[in-house]
């Protein structure tokens, strides 16, 4: 059914008609709506069989979530940022433990300095955690991602997160078609747990394992997420028979064939990417764009087979591993390894801390990647000006002060930090 | 593609106005996307929210840039914000004022519109003899209606009420009425 709704709440109807049985969440910009709309659906009686708790702090959301889950219960939670860090431990634990929970990280900047706003940094901190992501472009999206993200989890008993860009898609009203309870259960039957703690049947989940086992416990995880390679792609072609739309997938193109330039990203970023390419299409360019939904499993032979053979990969992320750079670039150096001819490959940090990314900063990106490539690391709409001042400044001054409280009052107008 | 950029003041409804067009545009089978300025805003400080409506999918997620119109919910904001910034030179201005453009030192900049597309409404005014508060953004809404013909004004009641239900609903498609006849009917301002 077409509905004009907030994306949250989207993905809060989309949810419930996945039938979670236990709903366990605290509150956390920009989530915060998608479990406030699940918690209206339990109290009004409409999301039926569903356990609906309010716990003290992220790590208890997740670890009661672990608990569900182990006793067969199909477990949801949702978090963002800081909240993803606070339950980390649970985050790797949920995973090791191999218990197909579903979360959606609304994805938010991480602090310091504090920010509310959109980046992927959060995600990236746990990627390697053990749990599959999946990143939506649309609510739409959002919305069929969640669906499928159960059955990948269940399929495999392995955890999965769902990311949606903070703000830019929780936030934003808009149309979506939401499913019809009937073809959901007919997609996703009820959970069949592999592994459950029943009275009746007495085990235990969570050994200590040593130097004797570990390897191979380990090696089976990896090796789980190596078959999600092969089972996202056929859940999304399970998914358009269903519901007629293409969801999900390790990976889309778009004006991908001819192009001797791609732009490789995740989120919903993707949307502003395509009209910038088909506005720099009008005038002939031949550049086209890869949308990475899979961030784990890292799609290495799907990837590389879309970029052998061209000449610029420009990699546009919302995120940034300090002292390195940017963590999908590097990803995408993977999938380029040992290829004879590879394509230069260009890496830009776009988009931190909910920096809005316009079409006219990618034209005069994209443009460039062309005709005047670069090594390193570029960052998008950077304010050099105020760095500069910066840098001098610090170097000048030995109790130069906290750097984002100078940087905000030179912004402010001020002309110097207030220790100067 | 049709771009409206609404200004106004923490509390005076400015997200729920960009909401409301959206479904608006969606009840007669369009695009539309409605969305904050993404901030942690309290109430007084200025606000903006957007609303995009197309007749094809919306991808584009950047802030509005170079908006079709402007909606202008508190008056105060010109000395406070550059709220002209990037409107087309063919755009529509609409303000929530009893004050001319004169009064309100914009005359210029309503100059360099087209003819007729800059209105003043005292839409405040309105929701307060309707609806009993001075919440204008109902009101612009259906202004905005007469003034550009974006949307019917009977999309934007209804996309009201589905907002508002009972009582306050049908006060504020009243405020709403009011606010589309004086920009229909009444001869232009300015």
């Amino acid at each position: 059914m077409l509905k004009q709704v907030e994306g949250s709440h989207a993905m809060a109807e989309g949810i419930a008609l996945c039938r979670p049985e236990v709903i366990c969440a605290y509150p956390i910009t920009p989530q915060t709506h998608i479990v406030e709309g699940l918690g209206e659906m339990v109290r009004a009686g409409e999301l039926k069989n569903c356990e609906f708790i309010n716990v003290e702090s992220e790590f208890a959301a997740l670890s009661v979530a672990i608990g569900a889950s182990a006793a067969g219960a199909r477990a949801y939670t949702a978090t963002a940022s800081q909240g993803l860090l606070f339950m980390a431990e649970a985050v790797y634990n949920a995973a090791g433990l191999g218990l197909p929970i579903v979360m959606t990280l609304g994805n938010r900047a991480i602090g310091a300095p504090i920010n509310i706003w959109n980046d992927h940094s959060d995600a990236m901190s746990m990627s390697d955690a053990g749990w599959m992501q999946l990143f939506a472009e649309s609510n739409q999206e959002a919305i069929d991602l969640h669906i499928q993200a159960f059955r990948l989890a269940e399929e495999l008993s392995m955890p999965t997160m769902v990311c949606v860009d903070g703000f830019i898609l929780t936030h934003a009203v808009e149309r979506v078609d939401v499913p019809e309870q009937e073809e959901v259960d007919e997609y996703l039957p009820a959970y069949e747990p592999v592994q459950v703690l029943d009275p009746s049947h007495p085990i235990s989940i969570g050994a200590m394992v040593g130097p004797d086992a570990f390897t191979e416990v380990r090696f089976l995880q990896h090796y789980k997420q190596t078959l999600a390679l092969r089972l996202i792609p056929e859940l999304a072609g399970e998914f358009k028979k269903q519901f007629g739309r293409d969801s999900g997938g390790l990976l889309r193109t778009y004006k991908a064939d001819d192009a001797e330039a791609l732009v490789v990203a995740m989120g919903s970023v993707n949307g502003t990417i395509k009209d910038t390419i088909d506005e720099m299409r009008a005038d002939g360019i031949r550049i086209g764009l890869v949308t990475l939904v899979a961030f784990r499993p890292f799609p290495v032979e799907a990837l590389r087979k879309v970029l052998v053979g061209r000449k610029h990969v420009v990699v546009v992320e919302k995120s940034l591993a300090v002292g390195m750079g940017g963590q999908l670039a590097l990803h995408v150096d993977l999938a380029l390894r040992n290829l004879a001819g590879a394509p230069q490959v260009q890496s830009v940090v776009a988009g931190l801390g909910g920096r809005p990314i316009t079409r006219p900063s990618l034209h005069r990106l994209f443009r460039r990647a062309l005709v005047q490539p670069w090594e390193g690391t570029h960052f998008l709409d950077l304010n050099e000006e105020l760095i500069a001042k910066e840098l001098h400044y610090v170097r000048k001054v030995r109790r130069s002060g906290p750097t984002a409280e100078n940087i905000l009052r030179r912004l402010s107008g001020a002309q110097k930090p207030a220790a100067e | 593609m049709f771009q409206v950029r609404f200004h106004g003041r923490g509390g005076q409804g400015v997200v729920t106005a960009a909401e409301i067009l959206s479904v608006a545009a969606f009840l007669e089978q369009r695009h539309a996307q409605a969305f904050p300025s993404f901030g942690s805003e309290r109430t007084g400080a200025p606000v903006v929210s957007f609303c995009r409506i197309d007749d094809k999918e919306i991808r584009l997620r950047e802030p509005i840039l170079e908006p079709n119109a402007l909606i202008v919910q508190d008056p105060t904001l010109f000395k406070a914000v550059d709220v002209f910034d990037g409107l087309r030179s063919d755009g529509y201005l609409l303000i929530n004022t009893n004050r001319s453009f004169g009064d309100l030192q914009i005359a210029n900049a309503v100059g360099k519109l087209p003819h007729g597309q800059a209105r003043a409404v005292a839409a405040s005014e309105l929701a307060l003899k309707y609806v009993g508060r001075p919440l204008p953004n109902a009101a612009l809404l259906g202004a905005f209606a007469a003034l550009t013909n974006i949307v019917r004004f009977d999309s934007v009641a209804t996309a009201i009420r589905q907002a508002f239900p009972g009582k306050v609903g049908e006060a504020n498609v009243a405020a709403a009425q009011a606010a589309h006849d004086a920009v229909s009917i009444a001869p232009i301002a300015g």
